[in-house]
């Protein structure tokens, strides 16, 4: 079965966009269909969303403080991009798998990754966060070398293909894959490859590009000088564009290329959204981009143009300041669980490093071992 | 088991119930006909490995048996085949990649020494990366550039992967089967220069290379009692010929075939210093930073009051390997090795 074309083959010239940067509603005939898809999303659904969006963006606040006094190396802000990726992982269903890059917080979140987990990877505790892909509904570990696990994302859709859980019909067992990368990863050769295959296997996978406009210091027109949703169906992906910082059309539009690619149709969404913080707390976006540009962006805040999308809903005030509320107690809480964190113990250098055992790592943690007992305590 | 099997899919494959004499390739092919229908898991992936039989013929006849969902012609990108292996494992496949030549696999060198290696400890366990990459490599094949290298110490190298090289069909068999059932990563060297050396496949391991473990034992090829020569896939045959003709010289060399080279094996290199007091190590590879200097190293750490003479390397040299009209030149012979047995002796 092939599901007709997202956006058509003429190029779109505006992304697809359901609410506009006050919250309102954009109503017209090309959106008629998404708007039925996003109806999908209650009031409640759409407040449990703004409540993620809410707790992610208190806890990168959260770490960014704890990082600037040395509680963590790192700290990698995926402020101005939660609507991206509310909308992404409320449109996947609990079977699909998720392969993040390193700023996809909320998704991990969502999943059931935990906040510590997260964590864990910044304050040199844990490499890819530690936790289990069977324990999180599939959300798989954070990827550091960029776009490498493009084809991580490949190859388990291809092996989706080959076990016959795609391609049924039947959406709601249909299993999917979504690899999520950025406007930089893009250029990388594994992302090209892993377009190359998905297409060749026709893999059940969705690429979920967030085009932040900022690879570190270099601006997503050194990437590309052509769209990259139109650079996409050079590989015979269908392709589509969105407003990354509207939640609903993120939803919408995912749920619907998702749904295509059980049947055996990859697809790519470009999302038009906005790194609002640094890259990591290492970056100083003052070098190289203007405060204009910045505040031009804050101005399309995902989260303030969900919120005023649910006050035009009837949600009250109240119910908005009680998730604020939350979400700040629940970054208060990390606060003090990360100042009392265990510490990495020597044994997890050698412990997993094969699965059976190997001479060379066995004996140099038994070296090191006695090593440290030699100091009879007194290290 | 030939390659004209019958391919009526027994319940259960087995090996042949007697020895039989084939080349290296058929030892191969046999081996992942074999596995492959012993867990229907197993899935080849490469470059022109389906009707075609890959470029060395070794996946000949596999895609008419098991058909194009398990032998993967897959599109021409060695980062993308890694790649997409790794994400099969994730899922619980384990797929065995044909790297079509040694120089070729360098595209793909992330996805193997950043990815592959190091997935399961970014797991701390959960995750298991059975997947299997053949690479044919080496000299000796006369050929154009970048298809008669000896890449072994990058992966040697790096923790996570296991790299083993087969000298003989037997071993080529047994050795691959025993990648297969790993459930680590391996890097699996084919001396091709070797694929029509013939040799016997026996109907099982040989006692004490049983199991997976069995791919890591190093094996005295030929005893001696002079000097110790030390090697690994088609450098095995050099040292086996220049032991002849020094026996002829009244020199006795006891020949090891290293097999393995991450992990190494050293109680059977350690045994045979300390009983010769004169080793040579020989290897296709550049010398510097090898897995001969490793071997170099670590003997003289363990063997020290037995040694003779310095551990000896005899190598590549370190520069691009040259144009196919001097590889007998830059590849080490019989005579660059027995000239080091002549060093290691006159100390």
């Amino acid at each position: 079965m092939t599901p007709p074309a997202v956006t058509g083959t003429a190029a779109a010239t505006e992304p697809i966009r359901l609410l506009d940067a006050e919250g309102r509603l954009v109503e017209s005939d090309a959106n008629a269909p998404w708007h039925e898809l996003a109806a999908q999303l209650s009031t409640d659904d759409r407040l449990a969303m703004h409540g993620e969006m809410l707790r992610t963006r208190r806890f990168d606040i959260e770490a960014g403080h704890l990082q600037r006094q040395g509680k963590l190396g790192l700290w990698v802000p995926s402020i101005g991009q939660e609507g991206a990726q509310v909308g992404a992982v409320w449109a996947a269903r609990e079977q699909d798998t998720l392969f993040p890059s390193y700023r996809e917080h909320l998704i991990a979140l969502h999943r059931g990754a935990t906040m510590d987990q997260i964590i864990d990877i910044f304050r040199g505790a844990k490499h890819g966060g530690g936790w289990n892909p069977l324990e999180t509904q599939g959300m798989r570990i954070y990827s550091l070398v960029i776009a490498t696990h493009a084809l991580h994302a490949t190859g388990y859709a291809m092996g989706i293909r080959l076990d016959g859980t795609s391609g049924t019909g039947d959406a709601s067992t249909d299993e999917a894959v979504m690899a999520f990368y950025g406007d930089g990863a893009a250029s990388q050769g594994d992302a090209s490859e892993g377009l190359v295959f998905a297409a060749s296997y026709e893999s059940p996978i969705v690429f979920f590009v967030q085009n932040n406009k900022w690879a570190i210091s270099v601006p997503s027109t050194r990437q590309s000088r052509f769209p990259l949703h139109q650079r996409a169906r050079g590989f015979g992906l269908d392709a589509a564009w969105i407003d990354g910082n509207d939640p609903l059309a993120s939803f919408a539009v995912t749920r619907r290329m998702l749904d295509a690619a059980r049947q055996g149709a990859p697809g790519y969404i470009e999302a038009d959204t906005y790194r609002m913080g640094a890259h990591t707390t290492s970056d100083d976006p003052t070098r190289y981009r203007t405060s204009d540009e910045e505040e031009s962006w804050r101005r399309r805040d995902p989260i303030a143009r969900l919120a005023a999308h649910l006050r035009e809903q009837g949600v009250a005030e109240a119910v908005l300041a009680e998730q604020d509320q939350e979400a700040t107690e629940l970054a208060g809480d990390l606060r003090r669980r990360t100042l009392e964190a265990a510490t990495a113990i020597s044994d997890d250098i050698f412990d997993h490093v094969y699965s059976d055992p190997h001479p060379l790592t066995t004996e140099q943690k038994r070296q090191l071992a006695e090593f440290e007992a030699s100091f009879g305590g007194d290290a | 088991m030939t390659d004209t099997a019958p391919q009526a899919a027994a319940a259960a494959p087995t090996a042949p119930a007697a020895s039989v004499t084939m080349p290296i390739a058929k030892a191969l092919n046999s081996a992942l006909r074999e596995a492959m229908r012993a867990d229907e898991k197993v899935l080849l992936m490469g470059e022109d490995i389906g009707p075609l039989g890959g470029v060395f013929r070794i996946t000949e006849g596999l895609h008419a048996e098991f058909g194009g969902d398990r032998v993967l012609d897959t599109p021409l990108a060695e980062s993308g085949i890694i790649g997409t292996a790794i994400g099969l494992a994730m899922r619980g496949y384990r797929p065995v990649i044909e790297i079509q030549f040694d120089g070729f696999v360098y595209p793909g060198f992330d996805q193997i020494v950043s990815q592959l290696a190091k997935m399961t400890a970014r797991h701390r366990g959960a995750v298991r990366m059975p997947v299997v990459i053949r690479i044919p490599y080496g000299g000796h094949i006369g050929a154009v550039e970048h298809h008669q290298e000896s890449p072994e110490a990058y992966f040697a190298h790096t923790a996570g992967l296991r790299v083993v090289s087969p000298s003989t069909a037997n071993d080529a068999h047994w050795m691959l089967r025993q990648a297969i059932e790993s459930d680590d990563p391996v890097i699996f060297l084919e001396p091709k220069a070797k694929y029509w050396t013939k040799g016997e496949v026996l109907p099982a391991p040989a006692p004490g290379l049983e199991g997976v473990g069995g791919m890591h034992r190093a094996v005295v090829a030929q005893p001696g009692t002079d000097v110790t020569l030390i090697g690994h896939g088609a450098m095995v045959h050099v040292l086996l010929q220049a032991a002849q003709i020094a026996e002829r010289e009244g020199t006795s060399c006891e020949v090891i075939d290293l097999r393995s080279l991450s992990p190494i094996d050293w109680e059977p290199l350690v045994d045979s210093a300390r009983r010769t007091g004169r080793v040579v190590v020989a290897q296709e590879a550049p010398g510097h930073v090898s897995v001969g200097s490793e071997v170099a190293a670590t003997i003289a750490e363990r063997a020290f009051y037995s040694l003779e003479a310095p551990v000896l390397r005899v190598s590549g040299f370190d520069a691009p390997f040259p144009a196919a009209q001097l590889e007998d030149i830059y590849l080490p012979d019989a005579d660059r090795v027995l000239d080091a047995v002549d060093r290691a002796m006159a100390y």
